[in-house]
């Protein structure tokens, strides 16, 4: 039997470099103020860009939030010398070493040290080297930060408080560098957990991330560090949490994915429109997995009557669970299939069989293809 | 190092209180023998500290008659709280996990004693005396006991999650608020630190063997923070005794770079002492101290340890009638002749009367109402729209 009707079928031959997909992505914007003609930017007064890559525009939202916030601080490993991905890099000249500073080794530690830093009023931004590395400081970010305002009745919190993490595989991560925890923390009330897609996502929502009177992880897919570049609004401003985008709109499946899988469902989307041309899809950036937009999903499921999840993180108990229950209970009468998913597997991730293991295009397609045939 | 710059923060930080203005003025005022300002002296004893890598505190200490009679008169609410809350729970009143500080209250009271209302205090779930001595009423502290409205935590925490002004909570995670206190500091310090508040990060014997509590030492140590990392050390971490969970049951050694101190912390006025001396710690940008209470708990970890199955029934009267804190100050008041014996027993009654009608009041206070069980997730006005309840149609709107 061969591989693709079994429904596991793995990158093929034809599957490109996942660089190439973002480089000729839609999603990015390359026309300077091209940007403002999206509602959520067209309120930005100054209609100044500029290019800048993911890690760039990351670094331009902890600059502005360190700037315009006196109390806010910025610490983690390596942070000092501007983080192993480049995230801080001259902040810690530009800001103090007061301000900018390393820490040891010590997730649960450093985690806990910035609930305690915010509970005094004060922003604290975090950094986990790897989202792969949260879990020591599990237990701080679901026991303390996001149960103090509520154990304590509202009188204490760590609101000021932000967790950045790179996340997502990265083509050659293995194990320890690959993950996607966020299922993990989407089961956690008091937490908020988004995932930007691009640049000028990721300054938006980090901003938003840091001002937000909750405690907020934002997972930024670390292959996008260097990858995705755009033009990006200079000014300061942010993106709403906990509503997704729809970044193309269709009529007869909708498609929801985030973080560099996004990159990935264009891909896939772009080949089934050619595939069957009498069919539109709809494509959702989710952008915040807690709180998620259930509105919007449910609004274009009810349209269409078919969805795609797509996530890298492990298929049981993955986010994409909580998306089908929930679209199950609220579009049952108007499916015309199950609620279909494509994820990574009930493994640990892979090192060597990474491409096999994440959400590929063919395997997208592949099931499209059955959602269509029910 | 980080410069001590004065930056705005949302802090909670207040004045230096002025509790210790009598001690400031003793020299030129005139003193009756019976005022509050009388001054007495005292004899600690040859083992009431050991030190690792510092000086001993004084071994000689003064106190006025206003704050001797203060000591004993919070160490004897603590105790009756305790005990009030003991029956309440044996009555069903009182539900869920309980951990009584029965012994341990020269602890709480001998650091309030030196504690300034800026300094910060987070602890563990023994958390009961602290939450008294911070400030909350006995009536508030019950009424969260029971999951009441006018509980000090809105009747949302309960007995493990009391809070205060700068009192950071009881916290229910073993370990998990020393880095918390870290933290606490820093902001302290970052924040200029006018009035040298400081912050007692308190956890117990079990809890010294976590990680996290290592890595506290090594950031507070790291960045000089004006932490005090007090180790309550009663002898078991719940039922393990401390030697069988500890290579080194020298707790007050245990930050190695960090200097550490040794408390008789059965003697309020030891631990007044040790506090006194961690201030001019402070105060001198030494960084964090350890500090090792010695101490014990007469009843079991929680409600349901009888307390009696690892430890002997002697070794717990053996505490009781030579080292309890109470009859300690108690004894020593009335051999300096601070107070007579009538005057100690009107406190007792005082004292008696005052949190039995605190647990009164407290009964009288409603549940909190259901929709409480919605709000203080997110702030108002960021939460989603909906959150689940338990049955699929049962979605509380924002």
């Amino acid at each position: 039997m061969p591989l693709r009707s079994r429904g596991y079928a793995a990158a093929s031959s034809d599957e490109p470099q996942f660089i190439n997909l973002v480089q000729k992505s839609s999603f990015l914007n390359r026309d300077g103020d091209a940007i403002f003609q999206d509602p959520e930017f067209s309120r930005i007064s100054s209609k100044e860009t500029k290019n800048v890559n993911y890690y760039t525009a990351v670094n331009d939202a902890l600059a502005t939030a360190l700037e315009t916030d006196e109390s806010a601080i910025l610490f983690g490993e390596d942070v000092a010398f501007g983080g192993v991905f480049r995230c801080s890099m001259g902040l810690e000249s530009r800001f103090g070493k007061d301000r900018v500073f390393n820490t040891p080794l010590s997730e649960q530690g450093l985690v806990g040290f910035g609930i305690g830093v915010a509970a005094q009023g004060a922003t604290a931004i975090a950094e986990i080297q790897f989202a792969d590395y949260v879990f020591p400081a599990f237990d701080q970010i679901v026991n303390e930060a996001a149960k103090y305002r509520y154990r304590s009745g509202n009188q204490f919190h760590c609101g000021g408080l932000t967790i950045r993490m790179p996340g997502m595989a990265v083509g050659h991560g293995g194990h320890y560098h690959s993950q996607s925890p966020e299922a993990f923390f989407a089961h956690v009330p008091g937490l908020k957990f988004v995932v930007p897609r691009s640049p000028a996502q990721a300054k938006g929502l980090l901003l938003a991330a840091i001002r937000d009177p909750n405690p907020v992880i934002v997972m930024e897919p670390k292959i996008l560090y260097r990858a995705a570049t755009e033009d990006v609004p200079v000014a300061d401003y942010t993106l709403p949490l906990g509503k997704a985008a729809v970044l193309q709109e269709g009529r007869d499946m909708t498609i929801v994915g985030w973080g560099s899988q996004l990159y990935t469902l264009e891909e896939a989307v772009r080949r089934a429109e050619a595939k069957w041309p009498d069919r539109s899809f709809e494509l959702i950036d989710l952008r915040s997995i807690l709180p998620w937009d259930a509105d919007t999903v449910i609004r274009s499921v009810n349209k269409t009557g078919r969805l795609l999840i797509a996530h890298e993180a492990p298929l049981t108990s993955g986010f994409g669970a909580e998306i089908a229950a929930t679209v199950s209970e609220a579009c049952l009468l108007k499916l015309e299939a199950p609620v279909a998913r494509v994820t990574g597997f009930d493994t640990p991730f892979p090192l060597i069989h990474e491409k096999f293991y994440v959400p590929s295009i063919v395997r997208c397609l592949d099931k499209m293809e059955a959602l269509f045939n029910y | 190092m980080f410069a001590l710059r004065p930056v705005r923060l949302a802090a909670q930080g207040v004045p230096v209180a002025s509790r210790r203005v009598m001690r400031a003025g003793l020299a030129t005022e005139a003193t009756s023998k019976t005022g509050d300002n009388e001054e007495f002296t005292f004899e600690l004893g040859p083992d009431s500290f050991l030190t690792h890598n510092c000086d001993m505190p004084a071994l000689t200490t003064t106190a006025t008659r206003g704050e001797l009679l203060d000591m004993y008169r919070t160490m004897s609410q603590i105790r009756r709280l305790e005990t009030v809350s003991d029956q309440l729970y044996k009555s069903k009143l009182i539900r869920g996990f309980c951990h009584l500080s029965t012994g341990q209250e020269a602890v709480a009271a001998g650091m309030e004693a030196e504690c300034n209302e800026g300094d910060a205090i987070i602890t563990a779930y023994r958390c009961h005396g602290f939450t008294l001595t911070r400030g909350q009423s006995a009536m508030s502290i019950l009424a969260e006991l029971m999951g009441r409205k006018d509980g000090c935590s809105h009747g949302k925490g309960g007995s493990m999650h009391m809070f205060g002004k700068n009192f950071f909570g009881g916290n229910g995670i073993v370990g998990a608020q020393v880095p918390l206190g870290a933290g606490i500091a820093f902001a302290q310090k970052y924040g200029g630190n006018p009035n040298h508040n400081m912050t007692f990060a308190l956890y117990g014997d079990g809890a010294a063997n976590q990680g996290q509590v290592f890595e506290a030492y090594n950031m507070a140590k790291l960045w000089n923070l004006p932490v005090m990392f007090v180790c309550e050390n009663n002898k078991y971490g719940m039922g393990t005794s401390a030697h069988r969970a500890a290579a080194s049951t020298k707790y007050y050694t245990r930050g190695d770079y960090i200097s550490g101190l040794k408390i008789n912390g059965m003697d309020v006025l030891a631990v007044r002492e040790a506090t006194r001396y961690s201030r001019q710690w402070t105060r001198e940008l030494m960084g964090p101290l350890v500090l090792e209470m010695a101490t014990y708990r007469y009843g079991g970890h929680s409600m349901s340890d009888p307390g009696t199955s690892y430890r002997s029934r002697e070794e717990i009267a053996h505490m009781r009638s030579t080292k309890d804190p109470i009859n300690g100050l108690r004894k020593r008041l009335l051999e300096a002749n601070v107070i007579d014996e009538e005057g100690i027993k009107a406190i007792d009654r005082a004292v008696r009367v005052e949190i039995d009608e605190a647990a009164k009041q407290a009964k009288a206070s409603p549940e909190p109402d259901l929709k409480e069980l919605w709000t203080d997730i997110y702030v108002k006005g960021t939460e989603p729209k909906t959150v689940k309840g338990c049955e699929p149609f049962d979605i509380h709107h924002y």
